[in-house]
């Protein structure tokens, strides 16, 4: 019957492309995680008001920030090949997409913080300073902690575009369900390789966005 | 205790500066409750957060203990300020925290080993009355339940102030007066400095032994809680003591008093911080061959006694009269017979 249906679909090859999709997500989701909470602090906490309050660093982040997001994922990966080759050794394969991944979203989660840490309630940062707290303290046991639902939804949005982008990643030959659908699919006609590969990772953006929300709901004490 | 001595702050935009606190000088003892109370954008918030420095002074000073606040550096600022708890309006609880974990919180902070801080936090639970609440989460409380645990929090440290921010204004009048009495429990128990900000007259009442009233970024006027309730001197002071005791509007109504008896006398008892003579009415009732009958009035608690007055009207022999108004002269009660038109 499957057979039948998808008769140039070879499962063995498909279950490896999506590992490779997996492992491209999750890798690069750790990073952007990492990344953009660095960024959405710095963000934060130099901005009118803020612990830090400075704007000439805000403006520079900022600035940053800004650039990466606006540059088209599949031009950026093109820009970032000479840094891919000194970084991982290669410009193909599932980790040659990683910078580019993770360059590419930091900035966008890292906006998704920076909201996130300015729905912190400001009377609870000013309670934690009238205890004497450090600024690491605040930031360790007030922000992160009370924004925390906003991040884990953040990163579950983040990680959905990610997927898409390691799909576009394929075509530079990265691995991967994307790589598979046009490689083996769209351009040997096979469209029930395309079918099948999309319908995976459908699936695969289900099953992360319902860890995403449920992880979120679990925190949320409010 | 803690002295403030010409302390100023001011707020500049591009358009204007606001001068929040201007010049403003206070002593306050230890041990003591001190009220501040105000109309909103009188600069009392402003001023009770110049005192741990959540704001810094333009100009003047803050001295606890002997100890300069407003020069130590930002190190010795944090260590200093955990001498000095604070509660707030909103009671500010990290809503990702249960109880005890939010309680815990200054201990962290404070370096107290996890063993101690477990300890101390249930010793404190006790102290607000939060048994069997520990391991909820602030969204499952109450109002005052919340500010009970802001209050814990603030203690955690035993500090040697506590800076109350309208901590009861968010509150419904009957939590209000728990949450005051709690205060009170706190200052007479651990003998600890309060400093409290309001609009709301009642709260000085209940629990200040002085206050200060601030207008527009100054004291216009301070002393023994009983004495500007009796003689208030600026306009203002006497408006919020209208809050509690009502206004001139009593007076009218004398007059329909006047006309409804024609034997007997009319007469007003001021009670000044009255402590000893709470039975008066009774007693005289009892020693003397007299009716008494009350009219009108308010009679208010304070801490330091009751304060109000009372009309009465008193009928019997007028020889028996005029003894017992003797006898309540000679209380401490003032007396005054109004005279029949």
């Amino acid at each position: 019957m499957f057979n039948e249906l998808f008769p140039n679909v070879k499962m063995d090859d498909v279950w490896v492309a999506t590992y490779e999709t997996f492992y491209m997500t999750l890798i690069a989701l750790l990073g952007t995680f990492i990344l953009g909470i660095l960024l959405g602090l710095l963000l934060y906490l130099t901005s009118r008001g803020g612990l830090w309050q400075n704007k000439a660093l805000n403006f520079i982040v900022a600035s940053i920030v800004n650039v990466f997001r606006a540059i088209p994922f599949i031009i950026l990966i093109l820009l970032l090949f000479p840094f891919t080759d000194f970084i991982v050794g290669t410009i193909r394969g599932p980790n040659a997409a990683l910078p580019a991944l993770i360059i590419g979203s930091a900035p966008f989660y890292g906006r998704l913080v920076e909201i996130a840490l300015r729905e912190v309630d400001k009377g609870v940062v000013e309670a934690a300073k009238a205890m004497g707290a450090k600024t690491n303290t605040i930031i360790l046991k007030v922000l992160l902690p009370e924004s925390m639902p906003a991040l884990v939804s953040g990163i579950t949005v983040t990680g959905i575009a990610l997927i898409g982008y390691t799909a576009i990643a394929g075509v530079i030959g990265a691995g991967g369900l994307g790589d598979f659908a046009y490689f083996y699919g769209f351009q040997r006609r096979s469209f029930d390789v395309v079918f099948v590969c999309t319908v995976l990772i459908v699936i695969i953006v289900f099953i992360f966005q319902f860890i995403g929300d449920s992880i979120s709901n679990k925190l949320d004490k409010r | 205790m803690i002295t403030i001595k010409d302390l100023s702050k001011v707020f500049s935009t591009k358009s204007k500066t606001i001068s929040a606190v201007d010049n403003l000088s206070l002593e306050i003892n230890k041990g003591e409750i001190f009220g501040v109370i105000g109309y909103s954008g009188a600069g009392k918030s402003t001023f009770i957060r110049l005192i741990n420095r959540l704001e810094d002074p333009t100009d003047g000073q803050v001295v606890i203990d002997d100890e300069n606040i407003t020069l130590l550096n930002k190190k010795k600022l944090r260590v200093a300020r955990q001498d000095i708890g604070m509660i707030f309006q909103h009671f500010n609880l990290l809503w990702s925290r249960t109880v005890e974990e939010n309680i815990s919180f200054p201990l962290e902070i404070a370096g107290v080993p996890k063993q101690e801080r477990q300890e101390r936090v249930h010793e404190l639970i006790r102290l607000v009355g939060l048994a069997g609440r520990e391991k909820a989460y602030p969204s499952e409380l109450s109002g005052g339940q919340k500010q009970r645990v802001g209050i814990a929090r603030a203690l955690a440290n035993n500090p040697k102030v506590l800076l109350c921010d309208e901590a009861t204004s968010a509150l419904d009048p009957e939590t209000t007066d728990s949450i005051l009495e709690l205060l009170v429990n706190i200052n007479e128990k651990l003998g600890l400095t309060i400093i409290l900000i309001t609009h709301e007259m009642h709260v000085i009442r209940k629990i200040c032994h002085r206050v200060a009233v601030m207008d527009a970024g100054k004291v216009v006027e301070q002393g023994d809680v009983l004495d500007v309730f009796l003689h208030p001197q600026k306009q203002i002071t006497k408006k919020f003591v209208e809050q509690i005791m009502g206004d001139k509007d009593q007076e009218d109504a004398l007059d329909l008093l006047k006309e409804k008896y024609d034997s007997g006398k009319i007469v007003r008892l001021h009670f000044i911080g009255e402590l000893t003579n709470q039975a008066l009415i009774s007693q005289v009732a009892k020693q003397y061959e007299i009716d008494i009958n009350i009219l009108q009035g308010k009679i208010t608690q304070t801490q330091k006694g009751a304060y109000g007055s009372l009309f009465i009207h008193i009928d019997g022999d007028e020889e028996e009269i005029k003894r017992a108004i003797d006898y309540i002269t000679s209380t401490s009660v003032e007396v005054e017979v109004i005279p029949y038109v």
